[in-house]
């Protein structure tokens, strides 16, 4: 393959354009730092806290960006099934490790069913995976708030009376997860420099990254980036492909109902009702900001974007409030920053698409000026 | 036999099951004792003051931009319009007509950019309207807190600056048009005949501009952009008047609410509105590139009809407010059935 002929200001210009995005966090981060007066040690420790914490939920997000589906906002769905897990184990009152894998396995055949939904639901909604994925996510929430809001206590027994609402069903607005707080993440601790590392959540997520790596070299893993490349292609090839992309969902949802016991873990309490609802946009920001684009996504991503997206979350409302005096302004910087990068991300893929279409083009053009040349 | 089946087919099993659903709800009212005329008064208000934000769908759905999740910011636009009018200290009804006027010009020149913005990204624009719609809102919200407004009734009384996140419409707007004409039948049963009236002009200028040319090749855009480019439309121009049209009566359309309901909603109030305002349309009969005023009708009715009836019947019915889970069932339910639709998309 010949490359383009560019001049090297327009080689640099398009580097800097497909950086774009971690490029300008970077900026907004490096400028936030001193403005919030903030030492390294404290950031170098809330980074560590909140890499532990997000990033098993936001490596759910990979396989479907594999399988060409986008970035799945119904990861929201396995953030649910993790809930309900949650509940059930909050109300058992069945505490440590031993409870959080058993929120796990409880999470695990709801997640399935709810990914498999999903995933029948986008293939009928082919080539606008994203928007779909996103109503399904506020959809199942009305299902899940049914049954968590007046199914349990009164269809599903809650025997733990101070989970209940006090008119006798419906779980309460929090739920508290004391016994199981943090319990992972203190199971082995090591402290360098001031910071404590939780190494078993740490070796968590680096199991996960392993299986990520290991699944794209399977036989499932390839064929769902074909389907990612080109559907008809993969279905000329044999590959079946609905099926593919029902199987991504379903990893995705699974892994995100894992992810969000992870989380919540690390926080300690559960917002019965809002935990989950944000849970997908910042991840998705997160990533996004990391340098991933809709079909295009790994694991340094993942990392990359944790810290610059959380780092500008850290320094955001402090910085807002010694910069012009308002807290509530770095609050709604930071809102308005997440929502921002996912747009400015959306939009620089869907233009970069339209132009790398035209550069092959003109690829096509040069190396055919090329050829007519030799034969002249 | 085969006439009721093309019907149910044209009409849609959804359709069919939400309007039953709110058939029934109207004639279980009595029996639980609700009052039918109260409901009904209410369920003719609400329509007023949604009506023209679900009308603000027409013209890009009609232009083959999609959905308009975009909706906030034509929302944004109205709450400039409105709260400029306040600052400007204009009373009484000529505010409403103010708050139109300052808000137009708003809502052209965002129109126009979201416009182009969506014409770059063709195919996938009702994603990246959503996050337009999300995006927008939040910078507002630094925005209601920066921009220099100090009319007393807004701004936040112990720092003299900075919105409120509710301001009353009592003395500039409030029921302007909802009074207009008003009819009072017995002590529950009110007629906004102004706020309706208002409503029926927008959509007969609509239905009347896609007879013009220019809204026969909107259609003929959304209906096939090739053939459409081929008879010499020009295309993205066609597309970002439509978007224009619907910022414009997005932000007209949150004028009329605020009249009817008597607050301006700033900060995150506008986030959500854009999914009642799409899953009315979808409840009415529109797809995903086509709609008509009808739909607007049909659909905004059918869906204020539930908003308000589920509360009051099923609150009396088994004594639990169920009606949060079931609108959200349902007007996201909608939305899934309409974006799932192969068949309807490519007629």
């Amino acid at each position: 393959m010949s490359s383009l002929r560019e001049t090297k200001f327009q080689r640099i210009l398009n580097t800097l354009e497909k950086n774009s995005v971690p490029l300008l966090f970077g900026v907004i981060v490096i400028f936030g730092i001193p403005l919030s007066g903030y030492s390294l040690n404290y950031l170098g420790q809330e980074i560590v806290v909140r890499i532990a914490r997000n990033s098993f939920l936001i490596i759910a997000l990979l396989v479907p960006i594999m399988a060409g589906m986008g970035l799945n906002f119904g990861m929201t769905l396995g953030a649910m099934a993790g809930q309900i897990g949650l509940i059930f184990i909050a109300d058992w009152k069945i505490i440590g490790i031993p409870g959080m894998v058993l929120a796990m396995i409880i999470s695990t055949p709801l997640s399935i069913l709810l990914g498999w939904l999903c995933g029948k639901i986008l293939n009928m909604a082919k080539g606008r995976e994203m928007v779909t994925s996103y109503i399904i996510g506020f959809f199942i929430n009305g299902v899940y708030q049914l049954i968590v809001l007046y199914g349990m206590g009164s269809v599903i027994p809650i025997k733990n009376s101070s989970l209940v609402l006090p008119r006798g069903y419906g779980i309460r607005n929090t739920v508290n997860l004391i016994k199981i707080r943090k319990v992972f993440d203190n199971l082995i601790v090591i402290k360098l420099f001031g910071i404590s590392f939780p190494i078993a959540t740490f070796l968590l997520i680096a199991a996960l990254c392993l299986f990520i790596i290991w699944f794209r070299k399977t036989k499932l893993g390839q064929d769902m980036r074909a389907v990612g490349q080109d559907m008809e292609v993969a279905r000329a090839a044999g590959i079946k492909v609905e099926h593919t992309r029902i199987l991504s969902v379903i990893i995705s949802t699974v892994l995100a109902g894992y992810g969000m016991i992870v989380y919540l873990q690390n926080i300690g309490t559960l917002n019965t009702y809002n935990s989950h609802m944000q849970i997908g946009m910042f991840s998705i920001a997160a990533l996004l900001v990391g340098g991933a684009t809709v079909n295009k996504a790994n694991i340094g991503n993942v990392f990359l974007g944790v810290t610059l997206f959380h780092l500008m979350f850290i320094v955001s409302p402090t910085a807002g409030k010694n910069l012009i005096g308002e807290a509530q302004l770095g609050e709604y910087f930071r809102v308005f920053v997440s929502y921002g990068v996912i747009t400015l991300a959306l939009v620089l893929y869907e233009i970069r698409k339209r132009r790398d279409a035209d550069r092959s083009g003109r690829l096509l053009a040069q190396n055919q000026m090329d050829q007519r040349e030799i034969l002249e | 036999m085969n006439k009721v089946k093309e019907f149910i087919k044209s009409f849609g099993w959804p359709r069919i099951i939400i309007s039953l659903f709110l058939l029934s709800l109207f004639i279980i009212a009595p029996f639980v004792g609700v009052s039918i005329s109260t409901s009904l008064s209410d369920t003719i208000v609400r329509f007023g003051m949604n009506g023209v934000m679900v009308l603000a769908m027409v013209p890009m759905i009609q232009s083959g931009c999609g959905l308009n999740f975009g909706l906030p910011l034509g929302i944004i636009a109205g709450l400039l319009g409105g709260t400029m009018a306040i600052e400007f200290n204009f009373l009484g009804q000529s505010s409403f007509l103010m708050a139109i006027v300052f808000a137009t010009p708003f809502a052209l020149l965002l129109g126009y950019g979201y416009g182009k913005l969506l014409n770059k990204v063709k195919g996938s624009e009702m994603m990246i309207a959503t996050y337009v719609g999300f995006s927008s809102v939040a910078f507002m919200c630094i925005m209601w807190l920066l921009l220099p407004y100090s009319h007393p009734t807004m701004v936040w009384g112990y720092a003299g600056k900075g919105l409120r996140t509710t301001i009353s419409v009592e003395g500039f707007y409030l029921h302007t048009l909802s009074n207009f004409l008003k009819i009072n039948i017995g002590d529950s049963f009110l007629f906004p005949t102004g706020m309706i009236l208002f409503f029926i002009l927008l959509s007969l200028l609509m239905w009347a501009f896609f007879h013009t040319k220019r809204g026969t090749a909107m259609t003929a855009v959304g209906s096939n952009a090739v053939f459409a480019k081929a008879s010499g439309i020009d295309v993205d121009k066609t597309r970002t008047l439509s978007v224009m049209m619907s910022t414009w009566l997005g932000a007209v359309g949150i004028l009329v609410y605020q009249q009817s309901f008597g607050f301006i909603q700033l900060y995150m109030g506008p986030f959500y509105m854009a999914l009642p305002a799409v899953s009315a349309i979808l409840i009415g009969g529109a797809a995903v590139n086509k709609a008509s005023i009808v739909n607007v009708i049909v659909g905004t009715f059918l869906f204020q009809g539930i908003l308000t009836m589920t509360p009051s019947v099923m609150n009396s019915m088994i004594h639990t407010d169920m009606s949060e889970v079931i609108r959200i069932v349902v007007s996201n339910g909608m939305i899934l059935y309409a974006l799932t639709r192969k068949s309807e998309a490519t007629q």
